[in-house]
Order: structure tokens, then sequence, then C-alpha cells
């Protein structure tokens, strides 16, 4: 058996739960195009309900940060408290906070 | 042929496509070419079952003998199924499978579009809730087939051969009966004759654009809808039913 990938490219699926709610990465699937894509993300990640919409992007086209850069990228902003807007009461009756 | 015993009749043939649908594609599971595929032709699977188990329960309340649905459906021998031929042929690779499925589910879709409106309201109510998923699966073997044929020489190969294993039992799909005289007048069963067209037209759209043709002038199997099958179906059952023979009633 050949060990080489022969599998078709890969994609990253996002499911948007409900209509206003933004679409959250669910995984990855393999595809030939778009139109598979989108019907292999549907198959493999709303079978029990989870989603109204998906968008698929193919893995390659995303620009990741890099594992190295992470101290210079994310330490700053850990001693920026005043950033988070915790000094503020929320009114009763807001959602989605 | 009374009209009860013909709507039971009917229910039956409906539910045995259903049920031989979901058998044969459930001989997918974990054996597909790649995961995506695999869990969609199970998918598949699981719609065709679900649908089968309306088809049963409403057989049985027809027939008014205190059988359940799942006794009408495990425990009848193959000369009372009454499914159409296509769907009991083997698997054979997926280009075939795929072919099967793109096939039979241009023409449920035309069938259970039509259903929608018969006079029975629990038949036109199943085709409402079941054409949702025969269209996703005619679009998705559809574009399957599309790009097998467009794609290597060996896809091509593999798709043009599955067409013409399987081209022959097509005819059977739209072969009526008894059953079908003794409903149509009534408004509950679908003139299968005045799907064809629509069928034609659906199929060879697809089957152009994946440079696929069909060969004309071969010799059509037919019988299904009343009983006479090929010799696939009998092992199908043997596998099928073994359990609910070898146990009957048992449930988990």
């Amino acid at each position: 058996m050949s060990t080489t990938d022969n599998q078709l490219p890969l994609w990253e699926v996002f499911i948007q739960s409900k209509s206003g709610t933004p679409h959250k990465h669910a995984g990855s699937i393999h595809a030939s195009d778009k139109n598979m894509a989108l019907e292999n993300a549907r198959d493999i990640y709303t079978r029990r309900g989870e989603g109204r919409n998906i968008w698929v992007v193919l893995s390659d086209q995303i620009a990741a940060s890099k594992t190295e850069d992470e101290a210079e990228f994310f330490d700053p902003a850990d001693d920026k408290v005043y950033r988070h807007p915790s000094f503020y009461k929320v009114p009763d009756g807001v959602k989605n906070m | 042929m009374n009209t009860k015993k013909a709507l039971y009749n009917y229910c039956l043939r409906l539910a045995d496509n259903n049920l031989i649908a979901g058998q044969r594609l459930a001989e997918w599971c974990s054996n597909g070419p790649i995961l995506e595929e695999d869990l969609a032709m199970t998918n598949f699977a699981l719609d065709y079952l679900g649908q089968a188990e309306f088809h049963y329960n409403y057989a049985a309340e027809l027939e008014g003998k205190n059988r359940s649905g799942d006794e009408i459906a495990f425990t009848r021998s193959e000369r009372q199924y009454f499914n159409c031929l296509l769907l009991e042929q083997p698997n054979g690779d997926f280009a075939q499978s795929m072919m099967k499925i793109f096939l039979y589910s241009a023409f449920a879709k035309l069938l259970l579009g039509a259903l929608t409106h018969s006079q029975d309201e629990r038949l036109a109510a199943l085709a409402t809730k079941g054409i949702k998923e025969i269209k996703y699966h005619f679009r998705h073997s559809s574009e399957c087939i599309i790009r097998f044929g467009n794609g290597t020489e060996e896809s091509q190969h593999r798709s043009q051969f599955a067409l013409n294993e399987i081209w022959p039992y097509t005819a059977d799909l739209f072969e009526m009966n008894d059953t079908d005289q003794a409903l149509i007048s009534l408004g509950i069963a679908v003139d299968l004759n005045s799907l064809h067209t629509s069928w034609l037209l659906s199929v060879n759209e697809i089957l152009n654009a994946a440079n696929l043709s069909v060969i004309h002038n071969q010799h059509m199997y037919k019988g299904g809808y009343k009983g006479n099958h090929t010799e696939h179906l009998g092992h199908l059952l043997c596998e099928m039913q073994y359990l609910q023979r070898a146990h009957p009633g048992a449930i988990w």
C-alpha cells in the first residue's frame, strides 16, 4: 500500500447554527471543488441539525499566524486589563455577551 | 382488485423500494472510497430506511391483521417484494452504486413530486416529507456522475460501464400493473407513463454533461413491481432477514 495522500484537496468548514450568529469552524473535509465541498460538509457536519448555512474554504488559502510568533503577537495583551469592557454593567435582558 | 388491497400493494412497492435502496447503500458502510462519500452514502441509506418505515407502518394499518411494519418488512419471501429491479442489483464499484442512486433518485424525485398531490392524504404527506431527501440524493449523485465522466480515463471508463450495466433495468421503473390501474383513476397513484419524458430529460441532461452515452436497443428487464425479481434479491434478503428469521420479533 502506498502511503502517499491520494485524497482530494482539503477544505475548512464553517457552520452557522442559526441566522444572525457567526459561522464557527466545524472541522475539515476533502473535496474536488466548491460544490462538492459544500455537499460533503453538509453530509458530515449538519446531520444532527447543527446548521443553517455553510462556508467552505480551501485549507491552503487560509493564512495562519505562526506558533513561534506567539510571544510578540499575543503576550503584550496580557497586562492590559483595561481593554476588557468589564467595568460596565450589562443591562438585564442582553443576550450573547 | 379492490382499492384497499391495491393501496396496500402500492404502499409495499414504495416501502420495498426504500428498504432495498437503504440496504444496498448500507453495504457501503466503512467501504466508501473516501470518508466523505462513506458518510454520504450511509446518510442516504438512513433516509431511505426512514421513508421505508413510514410506508411499512401505513401498509400494516391498511392490512389490518395486527402485523407490525417490521414483520411485513422482514418476513416476506422474494416473490412478495414489489421493489424495482434496479435497486436490488449488486453494488458493484462506486461508479455503479452512484449510477443506481442517480437513475433511481431522478425517478423518485418525479414520483414523489406527483404523489404530493395524491388523493390519499397519508401518501401525499409522506411524499412531501420524503422529496426533500430525494432531491438531495439526486443532486449529490448527479454531481458525482458529472465528475466521473469528466475525470480520469479510468473514472470515465468505469462510469460508462456502470451506465451500460444498469440502464437495462430502468424501463422496469415505469412498468405498471393492476395495482396502478386500480388507483390511478381515483387520483391516488401516479400514472408512471406521465413521468417518463421528464425523467429522460433530467437524466440526459446530466449524462450529456458527463459525456456518457446510453446504448439503445438493449434488452430491458422488467417485472419487479409484480414480484418477478433477478437472482440478486434472494441473496440480499438472506442477509437482511437473517436476524428476524432466527429470532422472530427481536428488538434492541
